[in-house]
């Protein structure tokens, strides 16, 4: 099994067994964070560009993490201090970052599909580390790992997923994990956040159901995951805590309709007392410690594999001479595109 | 004088479909009859042999942006014209959204003088319906009628409010000119960029409803009843929307509508982040492509237009959500059509009666292959293959998605005004 | 490029004995099995291990723990393991400070795998002491690298290969030296 995909821009392209195998892959990452010594030099002298035009701290710090443990030098730019402010084009910045010869980069935006956008301009694998409203693969990834983890598969599970899933990148690229190994989706939040086309936005035979009260969106449930009520980005339309609490706030009483070994996950930062209650998210449920915990060891794994990339010599014996020399870029843009409708 | 010889002609106004010699003389047609039967004497007249190809009347594109004044890094009235020629287009409407906005007689003048000195098709301004088309005073519709406006519009937006559309509708009826909207209810719209659906939920792109564009449809369609105005719907694209025209024509209203070619060719699902895929109104649903096929061929829909929308590559080569709305037309509108025509949706005549018949009668102007008629006439090949090739566009931009599509048909020759201004 | 064989070096009762007689030196020469663990280089250093802490016990009645050690993150030529290697879990579920550890694998060659699983064994701990048990050693070395225990020393010329197949991870049990020809 190796990556068709030199790029990571999105989870949905990718089949079942190369999700297992990236999953499979952060493994022996997980047990480098219990060493002593966490430190590799597998990729030394290897920078990775870490470019965020929206604002994170999680994010950025968890994949600065993951390169310096494994040996890499990292460059930032961060939207604030870029020159995006003084009329540059995302273009020209990235183009100015690839300039600097990084072997990878990293990048974050609010536009959806900026990450493909910049893919295709770009020679060195980008990783997406979050775009607009469309995906946010690493954080499905190290759900998923967190899952596999605690209840030893990932496979037939009811997942119900809480909050603004219109605007949520996390959601999607769960649904797009999960859905391939045979998971049953419950959406739960306003009934404006949480539009009929959701319910087809799986691959076919995906089972996404909407359910506009919580007591019956947890029934049953193997593992909520709780959305980050937003403040600082426009829900449309917003509606206020007091009827958000009312309405789809998970505390301790909610979660009992679900199974009783449920687990719950949240991406972070998380607003107490607004979309979880304490209770919820220190108990005995909630993965979210794991998660960050994880996400450094997805994101050790895709720095590794990409970076690491593809063979130039076949002559070693791991290597398949028989795979492309350019494989694919991870992005729908490349799919041999069907303009021919009028024959329909 | 100029002899087009053996050609096949089909003229939508006389239900002509016959082989035809036609001379023409000066900037009129002089004759036109069975092959070898010229009456007139033509023995020193240059000849155009278009055996194999088609002879219709000059095709008119109700609907194009020529960029200029203002906007010339991304088309030129000299570009945008010879492009529109290379299309087979004789005339082209152009819409007020330059820089400054024709929204008066002075800007009019300007674009008709540069149009005479350009090598390519006719002109036919659009005026602003509101001054700066800002949707608060109306502008300077009469004068600007008499420097050579065939119609209103704020395209690129809708006429701001429902008072300021009445006021419009009545003043143009008065003045005898139709009032173009564009047709989008803007808080419906507010920062879409493409249509609302499942594509647009799994891009995690902000999506604008079908009904952002019927609601103002069935606005207008009811302030043209009221004020009896010629109201023409452009770039029609939902299947809702058509309704509207239906029953408006139904009700015997003066309504008609223009389907651009991209609308019927690709919808939504085609829109994968790349910015040639984004123009306004976007792509819609495949239901709604049927509906406009259906509209296309039982004549809900009056003509077919381009909307070429030329932006610069600088401003199209960015994020999908902050890239201008619009692609390129002219070159590929045929071509597109001639697909419909194949696959059997349109016939051959109901196609060139959405170029010629279709778009005259939106702005009450005749068009027909007939003596002492303008010698403007679109010829072409509907078998001839072939491939776009964006780097040739005679445009100056770059942003269309139909670059390297493989064709069968294409233009041959367009002329105006008696005189070959492109010739394939 | 035909890959053809060429002799057999050893065979399954041979590999047998050969396990045997390492398990013996290696407790001897650490004074028993005290303190002493396996850490099985992957893929065959593993069996090979664990074979030999087997023959352990039948000396000493003790089970000598045995660890497993994946060293392609600790290669030097990673842009060549490729495309995209796979990686295995290392598992060493003991502490290795102050412990006498044994690497295991099963051919000495270059001396760059080992080199790679001393630096994976040091940011675990600081064991007292690494030595190094191969059940074939071909010479060639790139690195100031030797084995204290060696099954056989053999020698071979660059284009031939040592192939050592384990009924664990092969289906067979015997040592061969195989050639690359050009055709």
């Amino acid at each position: 099994m190796t990556l068709r995909f030199r790029d990571l821009l999105a989870l949905e392209p990718l089949s079942a067994d190369e999700l297992t195998f990236l999953l499979d892959q952060s493994r022996p990452f997980q047990t480098i964070q219990r060493n002593p010594l966490k430190k590799l030099a597998t990729l030394r002298g290897k920078t990775v560009a870490l470019a965020f035009f929206e604002n994170s701290t999680r994010t950025r710090i968890s994949f600065a993490t993951a390169a310096s443990r494994l040996g890499a030098d990292t460059m930032n730019l961060q939207a604030e201090a870029s020159s995006l402010k003084k009329g540059e084009s995302l273009l020209d910045t990235v183009q100015t970052l690839n300039a600097m010869k990084p072997d990878c980069l990293v990048m974050r935006h609010a536009s959806s599909g900026a990450a493909d956008f910049v893919a295709r301009h770009l020679d060195i694998p980008v990783i997406n580390a979050g775009d607009g409203t469309h995906e946010h693969p690493s954080q499905g990834l190290l759900d998923a790992l967190t899952i596999r983890d605690r209840l030893g598969t990932i496979e037939n599970l009811n997942v119900t997923i809480l909050g603004d899933l219109q605007h949520s990148r996390v959601a999607r690229s769960n649904i797009h994990l999960l859905g391939k190994f045979g998971c049953r989706f419950t959406l739960c939040g306003p009934a404006m956040w949480v539009p009929q086309e959701l319910e087809e936005i799986g691959a076919p035979g995906v089972s996404i159901r909407r359910v506009f009260r919580l007591e019956e969106a947890l029934e049953d449930a193997d593992v909520v995951l709780v959305l980050r009520v937003q403040t600082e980005r426009m829900h449309e339309p917003s509606i206020s805590n007091e009827d958000y609490v009312l309405g789809y706030q998970l505390n301790a009483e909610r979660l009992r309709r679900a199974k009783p070994n449920a687990l719950v996950l949240h991406p972070g930062p998380m607003n107490r007392g607004s979309e979880i209650t304490p209770e919820v998210a220190d108990g005995p449920q909630s993965c979210v410690l794991e998660q960050v915990t994880n996400g450094i060891a997805v994101r050790m794994a895709l720095l590794f594999l990409l970076i690491s990339g593809p063979a130039e010599d076949s002559a070693h014996p791991v290597a398949n001479s028989a795979e492309e020399s350019q494989p694919p870029r991870n992005r729908r843009s490349t799919d041999k595109k069907d303009l021919s409708h009028a024959s329909d | 004088m100029l002899l087009i010889k053996n050609g096949r002609v089909l003229d939508p106004a006389s239900k002509t479909d016959a082989a035809q010699d036609i001379l023409l003389d000066g900037e009129k047609i002089a004759e036109l009859a069975a092959p070898g039967r010229l009456a007139a004497d033509h023995k020193n007249a240059p000849v155009f042999d278009a055996t194999d190809l088609i002879v219709a009347p000059g095709f008119i594109d109700l609907h194009a942006h020529l960029r200029e004044p203002g906007q010339e890094s991304s088309e030129t009235i000299e570009t945008g014209t010879r492009a529109a020629a290379r299309g087979g287009f004789t005339a082209v409407c152009c819409m007020p959204n330059t820089k400054p906005v024709n929204d008066n007689a002075s800007v009019t003048r300007f674009i008709l003088d540069r149009a005479k000195t350009a090598a390519g098709c006719r002109v036919w301004p659009i005026g602003a319906a509101s001054v700066g088309s800002k949707g608060e005073a109306i502008a300077e519709i009469a004068a600007m009628k008499e420097a050579g406006i065939v119609a209103v519009s704020d395209d690129g937006k809708p006429i701001a409010t429902a008072k300021l559309t009445r006021q419009v509708m009545e003043y143009c009826r008065s003045l005898d000119i139709p009032v173009i909207e564009h047709s989008e209810d803007v808080s419906l719209a507010a920062g879409a960029v493409m249509r609302e659906g499942v594509t647009s939920s799994r891009l995690g792109l902000r999506g604008m409803p079908a009904a952002a564009e019927s609601v103002c449809v069935a606005r207008d369609v009811q302030l043209a009843e009221l004020t009896g105005a010629r109201l023409h719907v452009a770039h029609l694209s939902a299947r809702a929307s058509l309704e509207q025209v239906r029953f408006a024509k139904q009700r015997g209203l003066h309504v008609t509508c223009e389907v651009t070619p991209h609308h019927f060719t690709l919808i939504d699902e085609d829109v994968q982040y790349d910015s040639r895929y984004k123009m306004n109104p976007p792509l819609a649903a495949r239901e709604d492509r049927e509906a406009l096929l259906a509209g296309l061929a039982d004549g809900a829909v009056d003509a077919i237009a381009t909307d070429h929308a030329p932006h610069e590559p600088a401003l199209k080569d960015v994020e999908f959500d902050k890239a201008p709305f619009g692609i390129l037309g002219f070159e590929t509108a045929l071509a597109l059509s001639l697909e419909l025509v194949h696959s059997g949706r349109l016939s051959l005549m109901r196609m060139i009666e959405l170029f010629t018949t279709g778009p005259a009668r939106v702005l009450g102007i005749e068009r027909k292959i007939a003596p002492d008629q303008p010698a403007d006439l679109t010829i072409f090949s509907t078998t001839r293959e072939w491939t776009f090739d964006l780097k040739q566009s005679s445009s100056k931009s770059r942003n269309s998605p139909f670059d390297a599509r493989r064709f069968k048909g294409a233009p041959i020759a367009t002329i105006v005004a008696g005189r070959i201004i492109h010739r394939a | 490029m035909r890959i053809v064989e060429k002799a057999q070096l050893m065979s399954a009762p041979e590999i047998d004995r050969t396990l045997r007689r390492l398990a013996h030196q290696i407790v001897e020469k650490s004074g028993g099995t005290k303190h002493l663990a396996l850490i099985g280089i992957r893929r065959r250093g593993v069996p090979l291990a664990q074979r030999i802490a087997e023959a352990m016990r039948g000396i000493d009645g003790v089970d000598v723990p045995v660890g497993t050690l994946d060293i392609t993150l600790y290669r030097d030529d990673l842009s060549k393991v490729a495309p995209q290697a796979v990686l295995q879990s290392s598992d060493i579920s003991f502490g290795v400070d102050q412990m006498d550890l044994v690497l295991v694998d099963d051919v000495l060659y270059t001396g760059r795998t080992i080199r790679a699983a001393m630096n994976g064994l040091f940011d675990l701990g600081r064991p007292q002491r690494v030595s190094l048990c191969v059940l074939i050693d071909r010479g060639h070395r790139e690195m100031p690298i030797e084995a204290q225990f060696v099954g056989r020393t053999v020698q071979t010329s660059d284009t031939e290969i040592i192939e050592v197949r384990l009924r664990e991870i092969d289906n067979e049990e015997r040592v061969v030296l195989v050639d690359r020809q050009e055709p």
